[in-house]
C-alpha cells in the first residue's frame, strides 16, 4: 500500500474540491482491498461518508431515489425494493457476505473492479510482471493465454477479458436505472447502458465517469405494472462466489404472450450485460420453453471463449432459461 | 452397536464433554501464536520470488534498508549460522529441507528471498516492497500431467501374480483418477515469534509437534537442543500442514538473534498457497480383475505423486490397498514426480483420501460394470484378515459400517439406473465409500500433580490442534479422581513439558491415555500412602489398599465419598507442595501383543447428492458417516472430527483445486475468493454414528483416532452419487459444472 492523505468531506461541494486525481472512498470494500494489492495508489482518499446520500426515496413519478451511500443491505431489505424490484434486492442478497453487504454502498457497488487474478497481482503492468491492459495500458493481458475460467464471453476483446463482478449492477441494467453524478462541470445523469464500458482497446477506461466526478443517486423507474422480476445466480459453491453466470429478467405477460422484457447478464459480460437480443427474441412471443431457450441462444450468439470458460455459454442459456421461467411463471 | 465394558469408565469416558478450553476461545482470550507480543518486539515481512525457477540475478536491499524504521534485510548474500537437517531423521522433520537462503537459486514461485525487519509491521511491509529483485528466469515446470514421468517405481505390497489374474480375469476395470493440488487453508496462518534470551531460543509457533520443532531448530540454528523452548498452546488448526517447521520459523528465529530483540513474522493468506505445504497432485491407475459373480481376483494401483524439486514427499495413495478387500493378487506401485511447486505437506488422510477416492471409485466402476449392488460387492470382498500383513485385525467392523449406513440412508430403495431417482423435481443420486486409517500407540510422557489447593495439574508437550486433546486429558483426571473439570488444570504445547507425541496420524489419543493413566494411578497410590502415614490423617495407620479417591475425597472402598476427606488436605497435613508422578505410554511396536495384529479403523460414507438439470446445480443433500474407531472419549469433540473431515470431504470432492499458472508457476487462485472451500450454506444434512467397539489391543479405553480418518471415502461416495444422478463419471477431481454439462439427463 502506498502512503495517502485522507480528507473526511463535510458536504458535496467539498469532496469535489479536494479529491483532486484521489478517490472518494465509502464502504471501502473494494478499493481499500486494491489499494492493499497496490492495484490502486490513490495520493489522496476523500472520505464521503457523512454526506446526506443515504436515502432511499420515493421520487413523484412513482420511482425509486436511491442514494450512493445506501449501504448494500438496507437497500436489499428496504420493503419498497422487496416489493416492487425484488431482482435488485435478490441480486444484492446473492453477492459478497453479509459483513460485506453492510458495508458496500450503491455508488461504490457501481464501481466495483474486476477479480481478474492477472489484474489482481500486485505487480501486473510492471515489467516481470504480468501482463495487463487496465493496470498499464499496451501490456497486453496474461488471462488470455493463462487460467481463465472466470472470464467473460460477451463484450470481450483482445485487449482485455475481465469480466464486470457486480450482482446490484446486472438488476440496474435490467431495471434500465439512471445514474446521477455531480462534478467540477456540474450535475448530470447517465443512462445506465451508457455507464459501463466494454473494453475495446482502453480496457482501463471502466466507466463514463469523468475525473473528479461523484455518484450522488441512483434513480429507479416506476415498476412496471404487471411485470416481475427475477435474478438467478449459478455457481460452483452455494455463497460468497462470484457469478459463473447470472441472469436478471423483468418481464410481463399476457394472454400467454410476452409483452414487455429486459434482460440482463452477470458473469459472462465485461459490464453488465444487457442483451437486446434476447428481448427481441422473447418481444411478443408466446411465454413457454422454446421461446425462453431462443432468448437465450440469442443472448449468447456472440459469446466467445478461451480455453478454460467455453462451459459459461451452456450454463448462461441455462441460467436465462431458468430466470425466464421463473420470471413469467 | 458395542456396550460398555469397562467397569472402571466413570460416565466422563464416552460423554459428550464440552472442550475445556472452549470459552477461552469464544471469548478470544485464548492466545495464538502471533498474539504474543513483548517488549522492544519488531515485525519482519517476508518478501517472495516472483519466478517459478531460475537465479537472483541481483538482489538490492539499499533503498529498503534506508527506509524509516527497517533494521535488517536479510537474504542469501548475508544469511549465515543456519544448517540442513538429515532427511528422514526419525525425531527431526523437517518441511524443506533447503534452509531459507541458502543460495541464489529459485524452485518454486513465492520462495522467500529477503526478509525485511523494521519497528512496525508496516514499515516492514513497505520495506519488503522496496526491495529489488531480478531474476534469470527460466520456465518452471509445473505440467499438472505426472503420467510421461519415466524414472524409477516403487513396488510394494505385492502377492500373487496380479498381471497373470487380469489377464485371464472375466470382468476388469482399468481406469485413471486423479486428484489436484489441494491447499490446507487452516483458519490461523503460520507465524513466529522468536525471542533470545543469552544463548537460549523460544518460539511461540503454530505447531502441531512441539517436541519435533525443538530438535529441528536446534539442528537448523546449530544450538543444543536444551537451549530451544517451542510453544504451542493453541493452534487455529493445521490439517497437517503444520506438522514440521517451515522457512518462516528459521528465518524469525535468524533476525531476532542477529537484532537481539523479539521478532514477529506472519504468514499472510497468498503465501499460505506457496509456503506452507499443499497436498500434492496425484494421478492413479486402478486396475481390477474379478470374477462374474463379484469376487476380486486382481488388484494393481499404479500412482504417480507431485513433489518439490529438493523434498522427497510421496502421498502414499496404495496404503488402504492391500488390506481393504479381500483379493489373492495385488501389487502397488509409485512414482515420485518433481514440479517446481513449494514441499507438499501432509494433509488430512495423506494417502487414504485420495488413495481411496480411486479405490473406491473403481469399486463403484466394477459394481456397475458386473450389475451388482455396490454394497453388496464391499460385502462380498471384506477382508476377514489383513492379507497385506498376514494378520489378523484387532478389531474390524466396516461391515456393520456398511449395514448401518445402508439402513440410515434407505439403501434399499435405491435402484441404481443414473437418474432414476427423483424427489421434489430434482434427480437424487446415492453412492457410497469405505474408509480406512492405521491406529498405533506412540510413545507418550505425561505427569499428574495432586495439588495442595485441590486442584489437580497435568502436563504433557503434546498439543491441541482444535480437536480436544485438552479435554481427553482432564475427562482421564476426572474418571480416576472424581474431581471436577473445572478443578483440573491441563498444560500442553510447551517443550518444557513432559515429551509428548506429534499431533499427526490420529494417534494423540491412544498415546496420552496410558500415560495420563498411568501416571495419575500413580499420583493416587502415593497419595493414599502418605494418607496411612501422615500422622494428623483420619486414615493414619490404615492399610492403603483399604483406601481409594472418588469425588475428589480420600475415603475406605467400603464407605462413600462423603465419609472420606477432600485429597487435598491430606498433601496439607503432610505439608507437601503437591503429589507428582510420571506416567509413560510404551509404543505399540514394541508391545508383542500388538504386533501380533493389524491395527487399523473403518468407516464408511454415504451420500446423496441433487442434480437440477436445467441449471446444471448439483449439491449435496445428505452424507450418513458411519464409522469404527474403538471406544469414542468425547463423543462431541469425536463427532466434531468426523463432520469437519466429512466438509472438507465435500470440498474436495466438489471445489478444491489449486491452479498454478503454467507461465510462472503461481498459484493463480491463491484467496479465500479464488480457491474454493465448502460454505457453511453448501453442508448438507450431516449425520455422524460412531459404532465404538473398544479395541483393547491398542490401549486399555480401546481407543484410537478420528482425525484423519473422516475425511477417506467422501469424495468417492460423492462422485458415485454424482454418477447415479447424473450419468456422469467424474475421475478428475474436483467435479466442476464442466463435468456436469455433460450429463445427458435433462428433464427432471
Amino acid at each position: 500500500m502506498q502512503t495517502f492523505s485522507y480528507i473526511k468531506a463535510a458536504s458535496i461541494s467539498k469532496a469535489l474540491a479536494g479529491v483532486g486525481s484521489g478517490k472518494f472512498i465509502a464502504g471501502g470494500t473494494t478499493l481499500v482491498d486494491l489499494m492493499k494489492l497496490n492495484v490502486e495508489q490513490p495520493a489522496t482518499l476523500v472520505d464521503i461518508n457523512v454526506l446526506p446520500l443515504d436515502k432511499i426515496e420515493k421520487l413523484p413519478t412513482g420511482g425509486l431515489r436511491i442514494g450512493a451511500l445506501v449501504r448494500n443491505s438496507d437497500l436489499a431489505w428496504h420493503p419498497d425494493v422487496k416489493a416492487s424490484y425484488a431482482v435488485l434486492s435478490q441480486a444484492l442478497l446473492s453477492g459478497a457476505s453479509p459483513q460485506l453487504r453492510n458495508m458496500a454502498t450503491t455508488g461504490g457497488n457501481l464501481l466495483q473492479r474486476t477479480r481478474c487474478a492477472y489484474f489482481r497481482e500486485p505487480n501486473a503492468g510492471t515489467p516481470g510482471g504480468y501482463a495487463c491492459n487496465k493496470r498499464t495500458p499496451g501490456t497486453g493481458c496474461a488471462a488470455l493465454e493463462g487460467f481463465n475460467r472466470t472470464h467473460a464471453v460477451l463484450g470481450t476483446s483482445d485487449h482485455c477479458i475481465a469480466t464486470h463482478p457486480s450482482d446490484m449492477c446486472v438488476a440496474m441494467a435490467a431495471l434500465e436505472a439512471v445514474i446521477h453524478v455531480e462534478g467540477p462541470k456540474g450535475k448530470r445523469t447517465i443512462a445506465f447502458a451508457d455507464f459501463h464500458k466494454v473494453p475495446g482497446d482502453t480496457p482501463h477506461l471502466e466507466n463514463a465517469l469523468e475525473p473528479g466526478e461523484l455518484v450522488t443517486y441512483v434513480d429507479l423507474p416506476r415498476p412496471v405494472e404487471g411485470a416481475r422480476s427475477v435474478y438467478l445466480k449459478l455457481r460452483d459453491r452455494a455463497s460468497y462466489e462470484f457469478a459463473l453466470a447470472s441472469a436478471a429478467v423483468v418481464a410481463k405477460v399476457e394472454g400467454g404472450h410476452i409483452r414487455y422484457a429486459r434482460v440482463a447478464m452477470g458473469g459472462v459480460g465485461t459490464k453488465p450485460w444487457r442483451s437486446h437480443e434476447a428481448e427481441a427474441a422473447l418481444a411478443g412471443k408466446p411465454a413457454n420453453a422454446a421461446t425462453f431457450r431462443a432468448a437465450a441462444e440469442a443472448a449468447l450468439a456472440g459469446a466467445k471463449t478461451r480455453s478454460d470458460n467455453a462451459f459459461k455459454v451452456e450454463l448462461a442459456k441455462r441460467c436465462l432459461t431458468r430466470t425466464l421461467k421463473l420470471a413469467t411463471a | 452397536m458395542a456396550t460398555d465394558t469397562l467397569s472402571q469408565a466413570a460416565s466422563v469416558i464416552g460423554a459428550a464433554v464440552p472442550r475445556i478450553d472452549g470459552p477461552l476461545k469464544t471469548t478470544g482470550t485464548a492466545r495464538y501464536a502471533v498474539d504474543h507480543d513483548f517488549p522492544g518486539l519488531v515485525h519482519a515481512v517476508a518478501v517472495q520470488a516472483t519466478v517459478g525457477k531460475g537465479r537472483i540475478r541481483s538482489l538490492d536491499a539499499s533503498a529498503a534498508e534506508k527506509m524509516p524504521g527497517v533494521l535488517l534485510v536479510l537474504h542469501h548474500g548475508n544469511m549465515d549460522g543456519v544448517y540442513r537437517t538429515f532427511p528422514h531423521q526419525d525425531d527431526a522433520t523437517i518441511s524443506e529441507v533447503r534452509p531459507p537462503f541458502e543460495d541464489d537459486r529459485i524452485y518454486y514461485w513465492g520462495q522467500f528471498v529477503a526478509l525485511v525487519v523494521a519497528e512496525t509491521l508496516e514499515q516492514a511491509t513497505a520495506g519488503a516492497a522496496a526491495v529489488r529483485v531480478e531474476y534469470d528466469v527460466e520456465t518452471p515446470d509445473v505440467r499438472t500431467d505426472l503420467s510421461t514421468y519415466t524414472g524409477p517405481r516403487e513396488s510394494s505390497w505385492k502377492r500373487g501374480d496380479p498381471d497373470k489374474a487380469l489377464a485371464s480375469a472375466p470382468v476388469v476395470v482399468d481406469e485413471s483418477y486423479s486428484t489436484p493440488v489441494e491447499t490446507h487453508n487452516p483458519m490461523e496462518m503460520h507465524g513466529t515469534v522468536a525471542t533470545w534470551d543469552g544463548d537460549s531460543l523460544t518460539l511461540y509457533e503454530c505447531s502441531q509437534g512441539v517436541v519435533n520443532h525443538r530438535v529441528v531448530m536446534a539442528e537448523v540454528l546449530g544450538i543444543p537442543r536444551e537451549n530451544v523452548r517451542v510453544i504451542s498452546r493453541f493452534i487455529g488448526s493445521g490439517f497437517g500442514g503444520k506438522l514440521f517447521p517451515w522457512p518462516q520459523s528459521t528465518l524469525a528465529a535468524v533476525s531476532a538473534r542477529k537484532l537481539n530483540r523479539p521478532v514477529k513474522l506472519s504468514v499472510d493468506r497468498r503465501m499460505m498457497f506457496s509456503n506452507v505445504g499443499h497436498r500434492p497432485r496425484t494421478q492413479q491407475r486402478i486396475r481390477l480383475g474379478a470374477t462374474p459373480d463379484g469376487k476380486l481376483t486382481a488388484i494393481r494401483h499404479d500412482f504417480f505423486t507431485e513433489t518439490s524439486m529438493l523434498d522427497d514427499f510421496v502421498e502414499h495413495c496404495g496404503e488402504q490397498t492391500p488390506f481393504l478387500y479381500s483379493c489373492p493378487n495385488l501389487e502397488v506401485t509409485t512414482g515420485m514426480v518433481r514440479r517446481n511447486v513449494g514441499a507438499p505437506a501432509p494433509m488430512r488422510g495423506p494417502g487414504a483420501v485420495p488413495g481411496l477416492f480411486a479405490l473406491e471409485s473403481a469399486m463403484d466402476e466394477l459394481a456397475i460394470k458386473l450389475k451388482m449392488d455396490p454394497l453388496e460387492l464391499r460385502l462380498k470382498n471384506d477382508a476377514e484378515r489383513d492379507e497385506g500383513t498376514n494378520r489378523p485385525f484387532s478389531s474390524r467392523h466396516l461391515k456393520e459400517c456398511y449395514l448401518t449406513g445402508a439402513e440410515k440412508i434407505g439403501w434399499k430403495t435405491r435402484t441404481p439406473e443414473p437418474g432414476s431417482m427423483r424427489r421434489d423435481g430434482k434427480f437424487i443420486g446415492i453412492g457410497l465409500a469405505g474408509a480406512s486409517w492405521a491406529a498405533a500407540r506412540i510413545p507418550c510422557t505425561a505427569s499428574v500433580e495432586l495439588c495442595p489447593n485441590g486442584r489437580v495439574c497435568v502436563r504433557c508437550a503434546t498439543q491441541d490442534i482444535g480437536t480436544g486433546t485438552y479435554t481427553i486429558f482432564a475427562q482421564v483426571m476426572h474418571a480416576k479422581t472424581g474431581v471436577p473439570l473445572d478443578r483440573i488444570d491441563v498444560f500442553l504445547g510447551d517443550t518444557s513439558l513432559p515429551d509428548g507425541p506429534t499431533s499427526g496420524g490420529s494417534m494423540v489419543t491412544s498415546a496420552v491415555l496410558p500415560a495420563a493413566t498411568s501416571a495419575v494411578n500413580q499420583a493416587i497410590t502415593r497419595l493414599l500412602n502418605i494418607a496411612t502415614l501422615t500422622a494428623d490423617s483420619p486414615f493414619h495407620g490404615a492399610k492403603p489398599d483399604t483406601l481409594t479417591v472418588s469425588e475428589g475425597r480420600i475415603h475406605a472402598k467400603d464407605k462413600p465419598a462423603s465419609s472420606g476427606i477432600p485429597f487435598e488436605n491430606v498433601i496439607r497435613m503432610a505439608s507437601l507442595s503437591g503429589i507428582t508422578a510420571t506416567g509413560r505410554t510404551s509404543p505399540s511396536w514394541e508391545d508383542p501383543k500388538a504386533n501380533q495384529y493389524s491395527l487399523h479403523s473403518f468407516g464408511a460414507h454415504f451420500a446423496e447428492v441433487e442434480w437440477e438439470p436445467e441449471i446444471a446445480r448439483l449439491r449435496v443433500s445428505r452424507i450418513f458417516s458411519i464409522f469404527d474407531c474403538g471406544r469414542i472419549i468425547n463423543k462431541k469433540a469425536g463427532a466434531n472430527q468426523i463432520l469437519g473431515a466429512a466438509v472438507m470431504g465435500l470440498g474436495m470432492a466438489l471445489l478444491e483445486e489449486t491452479v498454478h499458472d503454467p507461465r510462472s508457476g503461481q498459484p493463480i487462485n491463491g484467496s479465500f475468493a479464488d480457491y474454493l472451500v465448502a460454505t457453511c450454506a453448501d453442508l448438507p444434512d450431516l449425520d455422524v454414528t460412531f459404532l465404538d467397539y473398544p479395541d483393547l489391543i491398542v490401549n486399555e479405553y480401546g481407543a484410537r483416532g478420528v482425525g484423519e480418518i473422516g475425511m477417506a471415502g467422501v469424495a468417492a461416495a460423492i462422485t458415485s452419487a454424482v454418477y447415479h444422478a447424473t450419468g456422469v463419471r467424474v475421475r478428475e477431481l474436483p467435479v466442476r459444472i464442466e463435468d456436469l454439462l455433460q450429463s445427458k439427463i435433462l428433464e427432471a
